[in-house]
């Protein structure tokens, strides 16, 4: 063994490499866990910031259930977010059902009927379309769909939850066309086919054997459009009108709990009770949002399992 | 054998009825985009010209250029990648190269899916509760990097992950069968395999950071500032921001010009979008294994 | 003490095995296996799919390490050291070198493959790796097909040329034992003949240990054979012996007979 290059005691000597591969190491997980880190840290800071109003006369009853909202009213402010509850509501529904059958329809055809050049070509504008800012939507919805509404439909106004519903739709439809797409291409390619081998047509197939394998994936896309139509911001904040109301007709303007914030946070004074009022709507949020986006991740993980 | 026949025809019918239909759902959803992007161009495009790219606005807002906007966006971008670039490379290194599969990597998944989930609005209130007040930075440049860069690490850690995960688990196994530890073979297997597709999220991240408008309202963006930022300090003007206040907050302004602010930057978004896509298809077609 | 006994038998023993048990989760791998490797010589290993053949020579080397569901409990001792109790495992795998059922070129160029090991182990002076890059194609016989093209890629090679760059790089590091793993899966029958032929030269060298597929490989190349059948080892004896029917276990002979596998 004289031409051993191996010493012999370096079973018991550590290299610089060890130590290396073991800073390195922790160094990465530093990454990992600042995740961690952020989302805590966004509950707490948000949480802490609403902490003195919801620590002071805070009843979440009339937070929650009356729709006047007056902060900045010298005598006798108001803080009742069902009206901008109502205002997310109503435009965070239509625009799910603009998106939602139509995002869904679009996923099948990319994944399941369109072919080559055409998908790839498809699927490239899809991803582009969901790159566009929001600020951009909400720009559209003030200067093209604003007066399309009113010539249409002969309405005064046309910032409305019709003209945000219809703009948050198209915004929310990339994304979910995206992710249904990706939940329809993970199911085997043998299941279709097993079905075809049988003599089912593609429709058969798809109805039969695609979307029931894929069915919790696809209501994951779903629930992750919710969430993104639920706070999105900008595009809600120029183009729902912004007027507090409990809305009776798609043609009235609204306001929404993000757009809310957005639009006064810039004029309260820190730590005022119309500051805390705002950080309070943020924790709202915050925690509607976690619990969409876990059940989503659980649904969507349900199905990788089965 | 005619009954036959006959059923098969009405499928084929059916077969071609159903994709005309779902054509048409794809349809729906793109061509009105598709006409307001060409509204878009061209509405803003005569506003376009050199001088409008690298002049000040000018008359309260209603005239001049958007060169302030344009350098605070880059600012503001550049900052946000110095941060979530390497955090977020870091993050999915450790995902996809060392973490076991225990309690702690789930949560840190978790994590990673809500800060992506978070609304932008809540990323703001964040941004303002601990980087302008608690770690008093005020408003400035660095708290709206800082707010941006931990809204955008998803884009990076997910871009990132996949990336590694793309190399083949057999290469790593050679390697650590010579005696390599995990860090050397990421340094030199793992990563010159990876680099490129990280390269692609990063540019996606930087799209992303681009157009956002919602996180740096509060933290850092100002209306309207007479001069440049000098550091990070500094508040400043951005792009995304700038088209808000022309076309909602100041009166008198000539339509075009918001337009114009419009085209600049959603030409921007998609640009680098195209670019990371391209880059993405060009890297598919050069497998090295 | 090991030594001590060894020493009494007059046979040096490169790898001790003993009670070996392998799980992942709930499913067992392995169980109760012992044995020993004797230096310079080549010990085969036969046996169906799902024997735990592979598992075994994972734990040879602690790749247990990289597999977080993999359990491994019992002995394994290289030179008389138990391989679960170095303070430095890395050390371990630059002395077994290993190849693989499927050959993998690393995304490199066929030099920066060879080189790789040596680097890492802080050789930087390029007449040096120069040598061993030379030394290790030339025994894996690879070197007079690459020896013009050693910047183009590992990956891009046949496999039958990436099967024996895995071994080149497998030498790199002077390794004193070689783990082959079914080697010959992928490969065709021509290369499978010249990596014999390279195994029985490097025999005087190193101490191998030939998983094999294909009995009559064991045959031609073993010098002791090991048989392995759902997860433990049943037979073990000198190759000839076992091949003449000279087996413990009547399932033995069937396999190598052919009736099953």
């Amino acid at each position: 063994m004289a031409e051993n290059p191996h010493s012999l005691d370096d079973f018991d000597r550590r290299t610089p490499d060890w130590y290396v591969d073991r800073l390195m190491q922790s160094l990465v997980f530093i990454g990992g866990f600042s995740a961690i880190v952020f989302i805590l840290g966004i509950f707490l800071f948000v949480a802490k910031e609403g902490l003195g109003f919801v620590t002071t006369d805070f009843d979440p009853v009339e937070f929650f259930t009356t729709e006047y909202w007056a902060p900045s009213d010298e005598d006798a402010p108001e803080f009742g977010i069902l009206a901008l509850i109502a205002g997310t509501a109503a435009v965070t529904g239509l625009a799910m059902l603009v998106a939602i059958p139509f995002a869904l329809g679009a996923a099948i055809y990319i994944g399941e009927f369109a072919t080559g050049k055409t998908r790839e070509f498809l699927k490239v504008l899809v991803e582009l379309l969901a790159a566009i800012p929001s600020v951009v939507w909400g720009f559209i919805g003030l200067s093209i769909m604003n007066p399309l509404i009113i010539a249409v439909f002969d309405v005064p106004v046309g910032l409305n939850v019709l003209n945000a519903g219809i703009i948050l739709g198209l915004m929310a439809a990339p994304i979910m066309t995206s992710i249904a797409e990706d939940a329809l291409k993970a199911v085997p390619d043998r299941y279709r086919e097993a079905a075809e081998a049988m003599g089912a047509t593609r429709w058969q197939v798809i109805v039969k054997v695609v979307l029931p394998a894929a069915k919790n994936g696809l209501l994951g896309a779903v629930l992750l459009g919710v969430g993104r139509g639920f706070g999105e911001t900008m595009a809600v904040l120029m183009a729902t009108g912004h007027s507090v109301n409990l809305p009776t007709s798609v043609f009235d303007s609204v306001r929404a709990l993000t757009a809310t914030i957005a639009a006064e946070l810039g004029e309260t004074a820190v730590g005022s009770e119309h500051y805390g009022a705002l950080f309070t709507i943020g924790i709202f949020l915050f925690l509607i949002t976690f619990v969409i986006n876990m059940t989503a991740d659980l649904i969507v993980r349900g199905v990788r399992k089965g | 054998m005619f009954e036959a026949t006959a059923l098969n025809r009405r499928n084929d019918r059916t077969q071609a009825l159903f994709r005309m239909l779902f054509l048409l759902m794809t349809l729906v959803l793109i061509v009105p985009v598709l006409i307001i992007l060409t509204t878009l161009i061209v509405k803003g495009g005569p506003v376009l010209s050199v001088d409008f790219l690298f002049t000040s606005p000018t008359d309260g807002m209603t005239a001049g250029g958007i060169f302030p906007a344009l350098f605070g966006t880059i600012w503001l971008v550049a900052v946000a990648l110095l941060v979530s670039v390497p955090l977020g490379v870091a993050a999915a290194i450790y995902l996809s190269e060392y973490a076991p599969d225990n309690w702690m990597t789930r949560v840190i998944n978790l994590a990673i899916i809500n800060l992506a989930g978070v609304p932008s609005i809540v990323h703001a209130l964040f941004g303002v509760g601990a980087f302008v007040i608690f770690f008093g930075f005020g408003t400035s440049i660095l708290s709206a990097s800082l707010t941006l860069a931990i809204m955008t690490l998803p884009v990076v850690i997910v871009a990132s992950r996949e990336s590694l995960q793309a190399v083949p688990h057999a290469f790593r196994e050679a390697c650590w069968n010579m005696g390599a530890t995990r860090w050397q073979t990421i340094r030199k297997v793992v990563l010159p395999n990876a680099v490129s597709g990280i390269l692609t999220g990063v540019i996606l991240e930087v799209s992303r950071t681009t157009g956002e408008t919602a996180p740096i309202m509060f933290t850092g963006a100002a209306f309207f500032l007479p001069f440049l930022p000098q550091s990070v300090f500094d508040q400043t003007m951005a792009l995304s921001l700038h088209l808000f206040v022309v076309s909602t907050q100041v009166p008198g302004v000539p339509e075009a010009l918001p337009y114009g602010v419009a085209l600049v930057l959603i030409a921007m978004v998609l640009l680098m979008n195209s670019v990371s896509i391209a880059f993405r298809m060009y890297l598919r077609g050069k497998k090295k294994w | 003490m090991v030594a001590a006994a060894i020493a009494a038998q007059g046979v040096v023993h490169k790898l001790a095995v003993r009670d070996l048990n392998i799980r992942y989760g709930d499913h067992v791998a392995l169980s109760g296996v012992s044995l020993e490797v004797r230096e310079h010589e080549i010990f085969g290993i036969i046996g169906p799919a799902n024997a735990g053949k592979t598992s075994f020579l994972k734990a040879l080397n602690r790749m247990d390490m990289f597999d977080s569901a993999m359990r491994v409990d019992g002995t394994v001792e290289f030179n008389g050291r138990d391989v679960r109790q170095l303070r430095n495992v890395y050390a371990l795998r630059k002395r077994i070198g290993v190849v693989f059922p499927l050959p993998v070129g690393l995304p490199m160029t066929i030099y920066e493959n060879v080189a790789l090991a040596p680097r890492l182990s802080g050789i930087r002076d390029r007449a040096e790796l120069d040598v061993i890059v030379e030394r290790c194609l030339t025994r894996a016989a690879l070197w007079d097909e690459v020896k013009d093209r050693l910047n183009s890629l590992g990956s891009l090679l046949s496999g039958g040329q990436q099967q024996r760059l895995t071994i080149a790089r497998a030498l790199s590091q002077s390794p004193e034992v070689l783990m082959l793993d079914e080697f010959s899966i992928a490969v065709d029958p021509v290369t499978t003949m010249r990596i014999e032929d390279v195994l029985k030269e490097l025999r005087s060298e190193m101490t191998i240990v030939l998983v094999t597929n294909l009995v009559q490989q064991a045959r031609r190349l073993a010098d002791r054979t090991a048989f392995f059948l759902d997860g433990a080892c049943v037979e073990i004896g000198d190759t000839e012996a076992l091949f003449e029917g000279e087996v413990q276990n009547p399932k033995t002979r069937d396999y190598i007979e052919g009736r099953f596998g």
